[in-house]
């Protein structure tokens, strides 16, 4: 049975479809309305506000906190500076994905981590030295993500943080009606955003201050689906839905690397000794298996074959997130792939999804076949590989000119 | 020696944008001459008062070429539409009538008038967007010419059929209806309640001189369900940025395949030697020479004033004259301080968040026709209003709003005379005003700006001649084989080298961008460059 949140009884006042979801054991909006286009939209037009406290959340703390954060991740923690933050992900000593998540420099000795699923255990069997401490925050931290062009405006409004100074990716304190938090610029939208974190205490001021300063730069809470579309055009994976936490897959073949997952760039491979790096030393030389890419799935011929059947075409509303083959482009037979979500891209216009594919056909330009049903029949159209990141503006990264 | 181009596109309205883009892409050296000091034509966004954007003319998107969109990769340049969920009557002494996404939502506010028409609505909705895929067939393709036995035209006109054949005979006794009937009486044989008859007959008069009880106004209430926005039949939006966001990502796709676009150019008249276009003489005199030229203007101004009278037969030239452009609609725009509330008795913004039509029943807005007829202003006419710094709220400075009025009746053959507008178009902003106080009575307080665009100045400042919205009225004899006038409706004119690719050809008004691609795809395909 799911609890609220700090923040329930904000998110229960605007939640008028009641469409609830189980997030982590947290009672999470799906959506807020019945029609829900509108959160989304509000991620790329306004600023969508998301109650992403369900994240497991973790303070690392101790002179030794860095050292042992490089030793578990993929990335070089030890080169973080203080209040920087960086995306990077997790392996076993098979160099098997185990989760992905963003990790904070608050303090000298004192780090911020975000996952998708429990972890205290998994980092704690780690620890070799005394002067490192994990403490699970899950329930006794909240947070907020505000996303959107106009999300600089609001927090700017609310707090007297420097945000026109502050990179992406980076974090900095801030105080609302004398209450802590903390603001980082991260996010899974791939747009301008934050995200802001408190204690469990300052959960409401925190809301209402954002709340009330989001009037007039058309603030909107948004639920999951509409975080899902936005996180699909922005090529963002997700633990449990592309790929799955080699702690929880049940044969190798469920599992994925970091290099799988497109997330190569997380790996800092050419240093001390990290979890998983004599695998993935290995896997660089000699090529990954699969690769996760990108599909523009073609229109026109999916518009064809429903104008065989008298209807005009239509895709699901929203994202999806179900397993969907993906053929060889000149032989239907012979599967080389699957989708694992997709979406209709409302801000490239193009029918997308996130695939993975024989690291063969890998290559941005190379064509395939994707299954589709209409009318209950399973046909295929060509689609064209891409890179993941569809969407990716430049206000995402940008500070306003001095 | 001064260079010569491919094309030289007269105007750089979203079509002729659009032509000069395709025309590019396939390797052609285009110029695009555009009068006024920004491209867009009547889909521009302009900050008329400080901090505040207008859409000054065209003000919502939905029948914009989903196909062009992917051909010019417009989403790639900035091409970005927000739909709109709800569409809000307001009413005397009433919480009005606002209808939704929602489809439950819809049904228990249309019930409150007529639980028959409740129930029917979604239904009517239906069999509208089925037939919508036929008006799409007509709409994606150059028409077929119905007198010829080119066996290109036969198999285009054969490709019609089979789309009309298959939408069975029950569609097809429909359709017969749509397209003879009067809005209103086609809407009579859903419906039962006037509140909700109101708004959604006049979608089948927007931009002509014809009322809702006028016969063949019925098939334009099938634009409503024609739009296709975000990979589905649906209706409106915005864009994002106004309505001149369109027009902008139009003009930086025609740059990104080498278009030049040249702005504060005006045009004399085509340069025609032999009957042949040779290029254009600007209103300076230069002249810039071009193996065509394409004319994004309405018919009347690229007949009578690019061509010239000198250049035609006189049977053409009546026939142009008698084109119909009459326009009946202005805009009047405003900026406010605060947010005006059209419904005392609902809550938050949200129905007032897509638009709002002023217009409580059918008789109204033949009321407002009847003063038209006789060359007056409709004193309470239907308003369309549209606040779209609430979902878009970059468009004015936060807490404030644009908002949008698109007004008819306002004839361009006013009875004093059209020169007179100009002394008129206060009076006339003053009547807008008065009828959005019977509903938003504290309205005047929040008013910090309004801009009165009426049938002259579309005219004068946007070059649509007599103010025609669409470039020439959108009804059954001006359009397809017959848009502009028969016999040169594939964008070709009577002078050789002379095209054309605006609203005022084949299929017509509104940003489709359908002129632009097609009369560019007609123009490879022949080989003309």
């Amino acid at each position: 049975m799911p609890i609220g949140t700090p923040f329930h009884e904000r998110t229960e006042e605007h939640c008028k479809n009641k469409d609830w979801k189980d997030w982590a054991g947290f009672f999470t909006a799906n959506s807020y309305n019945v029609v829900n286009d509108f959160e989304y939209f509000a991620f790329r037009h306004s600023a969508g506000l998301i109650d992403i406290t369900p994240l497991f959340k973790y303070k690392i703390t101790g002179a030794d906190s860095g050292s042992f954060l490089s030793r578990l991740m993929t990335k070089d923690i030890s080169k973080l500076r203080l209040n920087q933050a960086t995306y990077c992900c997790w392996c076993d000593n098979r160099g098997m994905v185990v989760d992905d998540g963003t990790v904070m420099r608050l303090e000298e000795n004192e780090y911020f981590v975000t996952a998708a699923d429990p972890s205290y255990s998994w980092f704690n069997r780690f620890v070799k030295t005394s002067d490192v401490t994990i403490e699970d925050v899950t329930e006794t931290m909240c947070g907020l993500a505000i996303q959107g062009p106009t999300s600089r405006d609001i927090l700017k409004k609310m707090c007297d943080a420097d945000l026109d100074n502050l990179k992406f990716f980076w974090t900095t304190k801030a105080k609302v009606d004398g209450a802590d938090f903390f603001i980082s610029r991260t996010g899974y939208t791939g747009d301008l955003g934050y995200e802001v974190w408190t204690e469990n205490e300052n959960a409401i001021k925190l809301f209402d201050a954002i709340w009330a300063a989001g009037k007039g730069y058309n603030i909107r809470m948004a639920g999951i689906a509409a975080l899902d579309v936005a996180r699909i055009e922005a090529g963002l994976v997700m633990n449990g839905v592309d790929y799955h936490s080699s702690l929880h897959a049940l044969t190798p073949a469920q599992m994925s690397t970091p290099y799988e997952l497109g997330l190569g760039w997380t790996v800092n491979l050419e240093r001390d000794s990290f979890m998983g790096q004599k695998a993935l030393k290995k896997e660089k030389k000699e090529g990954s298996k699969w690769a996760t890419v990108g599909l523009d799935i073609n229109w026109p011929e999916l518009e064809e074959i429903f104008n065989e059947h008298n209807l005009a075409p239509h895709t699901a509303a929203g994202a999806w997130r179900d397993s969907i083959p993906v053929y060889h482009r000149d032989d239907v037979t012979r599967q080389i792939g699957y989708a694992t979500s997709g979406t209709w891209s409302p801000a490239v216009k193009k029918n997308i999804a996130m695939a993975t594919i024989e690291a063969a056909y890998a290559k941005p330009g190379t064509k395939v076949n994707f299954e589709v049903t209409v009318e209950h029949q399973r046909r295929t159209v060509s689609a064209i590989v891409e890179k993941p990141q569809f969407f990716n503006p430049e206000r995402k990264r940008s500070n306003p000119k001095k | 020696m001064a260079k010569k181009y491919d094309a030289i596109i007269i105007g750089g309205g979203h079509n002729g944008l659009i032509c000069a883009a395709y025309l590019a892409k396939a390797g052609k050296d285009v110029l695009v001459l555009e009068k006024r000091h920004i491209v867009g034509g009547a889909a521009v966004t302009e900050e008329i008062y400080p901090g505040f954007k207008f859409s000054v003319c065209s003000y919502v998107v939905s029948l914009f070429r989903p196909h062009i969109v992917r051909e010019l990769n417009l989403a790639q340049h900035g091409y970005d539409i927000i739909p709109m969920d709800s569409s809000f009557q307001p009413l005397h002494n009433d919480v009005g009538l606002c209808r939704w996404g929602d489809g439950a939502r819809s049904r228990r506010e249309i019930a409150r008038f007529s639980k028959h028409d409740s129930e029917v609505y979604g239904e009517f909705g239906k069999v509208m967007t089925h037939m919508a895929r036929l008006a799409k067939e007509v709409i994606d393709h150059p028409a077929p010419d119905v007198a010829s036995i080119n066996p290109k035209e036969l198999a285009s006109l054969l490709r019609m059929g089979k789309v009309f054949k298959n939408l069975g005979p029950e569609m097809l006794q429909m359709n017969t209806k749509l397209l003879t009937m009067s809005s209103a009486d086609f809407l009579d044989l859903w419906f039962e309640s006037e509140v909700l008859k109101g708004p959604m007959a006049v979608s089948g008069v927007i931009g002509t001189f014809l009322g809702v009880r006028s016969p063949g106004t019925a098939y334009v209430l099938l634009h409503h369900y024609m739009g296709e926005l975000d990979g589905a039949f649906r209706s409106w939006g915005f864009s994002k940025g106004g309505t001149g966001g369109v027009s902008d990502a139009c003009a930086s796709a025609a740059r990104s395949y080498g278009v030049e676009i040249r702005t504060e150019v005006a045009v004399s008249h085509v340069k025609i030697v032999n009957g042949k276009a040779k290029g254009v003489v600007l209103a300076n005199g230069d002249e810039i020479e071009s193996k065509i030229v394409i004319s994004n203007l309405d018919p009347n101004r690229t007949y009578l004033k690019m061509i010239g009278e000198n250049n035609l037969d006189a049977d053409i030239t009546t026939e142009i004259k008698r084109f119909k452009m009459r326009g009946s609609s202005g805009k009047v725009n405003f900026a406010l301080s605060g947010l005006p509330q059209f419904c005392k008795g609902r809550e938050g913004d949200e129905y007032m968040r897509g638009d709002i039509a002023i217009v409580p029943n059918v008789d109204y807005l033949e009321k407002a026709y009847d003063q038209a007829k006789y060359g007056e202003f409709s004193e309470r006419p239907f308003i369309n209003i549209v606040i779209p710094s609430l979902t878009d709220p970059t468009l004015a400075p936060p807490g404030k709003h644009v908002m949008s009025c698109f007004v008819q009746y306002a004839p361009f053959d006013i009875k004093e005379g059209p020169e007179h507008w100009p002394q008129l178009s206060e009076k006339f902003g003053d009547a807008v005003q008065a009828t959005i106080k019977e509903y938003v009575p504290d309205f005047d307080s929040l008013v910090l700006h309004r801009q009165v665009v009426t049938p002259w100045d579309m005219q004068e400042t946007f070059g649509l001649t007599e103010g025609n919205i669409f470039q020439g009225e959108l009804t059954l004899e001006q359009l397809l084989f017959q848009r502009p006038i028969a016999g040169y409706a594939k964008y070709k004119t009577p002078i050789d080298g002379l095209w054309m690719c605006g609203s005022g050809t084949h299929p017509g008004g509104g940003i489709m961008g359908s002129g632009g691609e097609l009369s560019a795809k007609t123009i490879l395909n022949d080989k003309a460059i």
